[in-house]
């Protein structure tokens, strides 16, 4: 097969990945982007987008049983209803198909060389693809690691059987019956919730005293509180032991030390994610580490010299719109322009119900930077569009300086906030003061205005509370 | 939950108040009896203050800077239910929502206070510059560091119009040279302390003393030799010989016939205050600052104890450890730089003495001997008076006197 050399090599098409080869096609940068299994990577295959899916599908079904039950208040009645959950699945893989369809012609169009197969470098500016058709080497002047991240096992627990992970949870025939998720971290409780309000009889096992142990229990407080309405079993401080013998049920050892076994026809193990640092020849190129990741300064450079690293492979917040923007960047530096990392705000929404979002700094994180900060919170309790759409558990809340009144972080819980995350972004990545926020005229009635009156609140004259 | 006030106690006689110069607490912290809670410090000594009880601070008194009264509550602990370990100290996650402010009818609601850090103000240093990203990404290409621009919006937001406004002032001026950059923030350091001690004593002096500064050359030859000789004889518990108190023994001879130098001139009575005892202040650098500590009555003391005291006195200021006593009460003052000390200096008169003798360098120089040039070593003498006081010439002879016996030192030791 003949060689092929181009200036940018990319090794992954996730959404860094495939974000990077389109930006350096606009930019008349000569990519090649190397997959070794479907465009899209987990984000539009197996993460982001058929989860939430998955979560909708799994919404519209609750809300009609819910109705059916007799306990809506809007008066509506129905039969029981029933879900053919293989017709939801088909449902979401075309949006998966029309997605990743999607992101192909558009690497098409930017005349963006897509090579199937596994890539290894053989050296810093050649990599060997194995493809089905034979060994494909591509020369490149400079190449971006864009491996992803992959789940994590427990040891006592190895995928396999009736123990899945997130990818195969999102493509199951029929909500199990009995459902343990060993990990209350946001995939867990996503795909927990979902298969709750699917039929599932869900148990979570964290090992950590409360569940979604990175957000503050302010903020998390309302999701419990639905859990408990689900009817899921929480159990936290409790670790998973392992099978029992039959291997039908999970032995969980809890807080009280006391040992428990667990009925379940699906183990969820969803306890975090890590770098995919083997299979591509990082051995070859002895790479800085940065803890589990690759170490990459603001240019999103690796130790190497024209070997860029951008996602999951990075580090933390393991998020897709980070890897966005780093690929994005990374192309545009490729391309001769002068680019940094100097995002202020990295906003992360949990689709768990109701929905969380943070953006910037908590008032725990602002007060370790040693900053005196003041902090307002508007509850959705006061807000007439939450009433309207039966939410009105969760609040916005807004940490900003105390001196200057710079805005520092945002962190909403309610239905329906991930929507707000744009909000919160513009208003961080503008250096937005309270006094902006509040003088912003947000459309009535909108959940938006929950923002609005947080500011208000955090300045001593809020309207609606 | 029960609470103690911590007032701050007298801290040394004669004193009404002190300068809050360092907090070792903030509200909120949990202390336990006997930590220090705060510095305070008076005409010349710092003080720690000590909590005498367990408990949580709840209320400080004051700011670094402030005077205190003795007397006025300085920390407030709640010593009441405080679970002093680990778990407590830890503040709970929940922010308390701001507390909704009073019903007012009478009176409407005063304009809030604008934010401290008002338009343009200089950024402090390490502060992150604030920009939208269109600004960022315009400064970034155009190799514009955004921390050297100055912001004009809320917080010091950076706008497009500031970097048209410093791209046009930097046409204006001349290009910066490669490999450098401007720097334009400004650190503010809060003037407290002993720092701010010093500086209300030298304006004081400086703005009520019209000084008269004399400078002479002493040769000191003769003297290097006799201290060299005197050094190496010295015995075992005698302290190693410098010239100051050589210096010392001269200026108490001099004094002796010219006792208005030896005087404390209290200016707002009118009246000079001629002291007998010769109390020689020695100005001496000390990490915190310059402090003068007093070696007493210096017309008592021979050679060697001058030089044992001024050891002593100078080893307890560097340390911190002189008392209030040992820094204050002196009549005439020596200013040294030692090995620093240049050709000349103009000594600031410590108020409200009335004279000050500055010790230069001591340097090889030609002199002419009436043949031919020799080598010798030539010290200066700078020093000032109060011309309110002492007469030019008065000093002049003062100085001349101190000369004569430095050059020819058997004389300081002699009854002539």
């Amino acid at each position: 097969m003949k060689d092929i050399s181009c200036t940018l090599a990319i090794v992954g098409s996730g959404p860094g990945g495939y974000v990077c080869a389109l930006r350096a096609g606009q930019l008349g940068l000569d990519v090649v982007i190397v997959e070794a299994r479907k465009i899209g990577g987990t984000c539009l295959n197996v993460g982001c987008i058929p989860s939430k899916a998955l979560i909708h599908a799994a919404d519209e079904f609750e809300k009609v049983a819910e109705m059916a039950a007799g306990r809506g208040p809007l008066g509506i009645a129905v039969g029981m209803p029933t879900i053919d959950l293989k017709k939801a699945m088909a449902w979401k893989d075309a949006i998966v198909g029309r997605l990743t369809g999607g992101v192909a012609t558009l690497l098409k169009r930017g005349k963006v060389k897509v090579v199937s197969g596994t890539a290894r470098f053989r050296d810093g500016k050649t990599l060997e693809v194995e493809t089905e058709t034979g060994r494909q080497v591509i020369r490149a002047e400079a190449i971006v690691i864009a491996t992803g991240s992959e789940p994590v096992a427990l040891p006592a627990l190895p995928f396999g059987g009736r123990v899945i992970s997130s990818t195969q949870a999102l493509a199951l025939d029929r909500a199990p019956e009995k459902l343990v998720v060993v990990g209350a971290g946001y995939i867990g409780l996503e795909l927990g919730m979902a298969y709750a309000k699917l039929g599932s009889a869900v148990t979570l096992v964290e090992a950590e005293p409360r569940i979604l142990p990175l957000y503050d229990a302010e903020l998390t407080r309302p999701v419990v509180k639905r859990l408990s309405a689900l009817g899921m079993t929480t159990l936290t401080g409790a670790r998973a032991i392992g099978l029992s013998g039959k291997g039908d049920a999970m032995l969980v050892e809890k807080a009280d030390r006391s040992e428990l076994r667990l009925e379940a026809d699906r183990i969820l193990v969803t306890v975090g994610r890590r770098p995919v640092l083997e299979g591509w020849g990082r051995e070859e190129l002895v790479l800085d580490m940065d803890g589990r990741f690759l170490r990459i300064d603001e240019h999103c450079r690796t130790s190497m010299r024209g070997i860029y690293a951008i996602g999951d492979v990075t580090g933390e917040p393991m998020l897709a719109h980070r890897a966005m923007a780093q690929g994005e960047m990374v192309a545009e530096i490729v391309a001769g322009r002068r680019r940094s990392w100097d995002k202020r705000a990295i906003p992360a929404v949990c689709f768990t119900d109701p929905e969380i979002v943070t953006a910037g700094l908590s008032p725990e994180a602002a007060a370790r930077d040693g900053r005196e900060v003041k902090v307002g919170v508007f509850p959705f309790s006061a807000n007439g569009r939450a009433m309207t759409k039966l939410g009105e558990d969760g609040f916005v809340r807004v940490v900003a300086r105390a001196d200057n009144h710079l805005l520092l972080g945002v962190q909403a819980v309610g239905r329906d906030v991930s929507e707000l995350a744009a909000a919160f972004g513009l208003a961080l990545e503008m250096g937005a003061c309270l006094e902006d926020i509040a003088g912003t005229i947000h459309a009535h009635p909108t959940l938006g205005e929950a923002f609005q009156e947080a500011a208000l609140r955090a300045l001593g004259h809020a309207l609606h509370v | 939950m029960a609470e103690f006030v911590i007032k701050l106690p007298d801290v040394g006689e004669g004193v009404a108040e002190a300068e809050l110069v360092e907090w070792l607490v903030k509200v909120g912290d949990l202390v336990r009896e006997d930590a220090i809670l705060a510095a305070v410090m008076t005409d010349k000594a710092t003080v720690e203050i000590p909590s005498p009880v367990d408990g949580a601070v709840s209320w400080l008194g004051a700011s670094v800077g402030d005077f205190v009264a003795v007397g006025a509550p300085l920390v407030r602990l709640d010593v009441g239910g405080v679970a002093v370990g680990p778990a407590a100290e830890t503040p709970l996650p929940e922010p308390a929502p701001p507390p909704e402010p009073p019903p007012r009818r009478a009176a409407p609601e005063p304009p809030p206070q604008a934010p401290s850090h008002a338009a343009g103000a200089p950024r402090l240093e390490g502060e992150r510059p604030l920009a939208s990203p269109a600004v960022r990404q315009r400064a970034r290409e155009a190799g514009v560091d955004l921390r050297q621009v100055a912001g004009s919006g809320p917080a010091g937001r950076i706008a497009q119009a500031d970097l048209d406004a410093f791209f046009a002032q930097g046409r204006a001026q001349s290009e910066r040279a490669p490999g450098l950059q401007r720097r334009h923030e400004i650190e503010d350091v809060k003037l407290v302390g002993m720092r701010r001690r010093i500086a209300e004593k030298m304006a004081l002096a400086k703005s009520r003393i019209p000084h008269i500064t004399y400078v002479e050359e002493v040769d000191v030859t003769a003297l290097e030799d006799l201290r060299a000789a005197l050094n190496k004889g010295k015995r075992a518990d005698q302290p190693r010989l410098t010239l100051l108190p050589f210096l010392m023994r001269a200026m108490v001879r001099a004094l002796d016939e010219q006792p208005a130098l030896n005087a404390l001139f209290d200016d707002d009575a009118g009246i000079i205050h001629r002291h007998g005892g010769v109390h020689i202040g020695v100005a001496t650098q000390t990490p915190a600052g310059l402090v003068v500590p007093v070696v007493r009555h210096a017309e008592a003391r021979d050679l060697w104890d001058c030089a044992r005291e001024l050891d002593r006195l100078a080893q307890a200021a560097r340390s911190g450890a002189a008392s209030r006593d040992e820094l204050t009460g002196s009549t005439i003052t020596i200013s040294s730089l030692g090995a620093m000390g240049g050709v000349a200096t103009t000594p600031i008169i410590n108020h409200p003495e009335v004279a000050v003798v500055g010790v230069n360098k001591i340097m090889m120089r030609p002199s002419w001997d009436g043949a031919g040039f020799v080598p010798r070593k030539m010290m200066n003498l700078s020093s000032s008076f109060d011309h309110r006081v002492i007469d030019g010439w008065d000093a002049a002879v003062f100085v001349q006197r101190i000369k004569a016996l430095l050059e020819a030192p058997a004389m300081i030791f002699m009854g002539v």
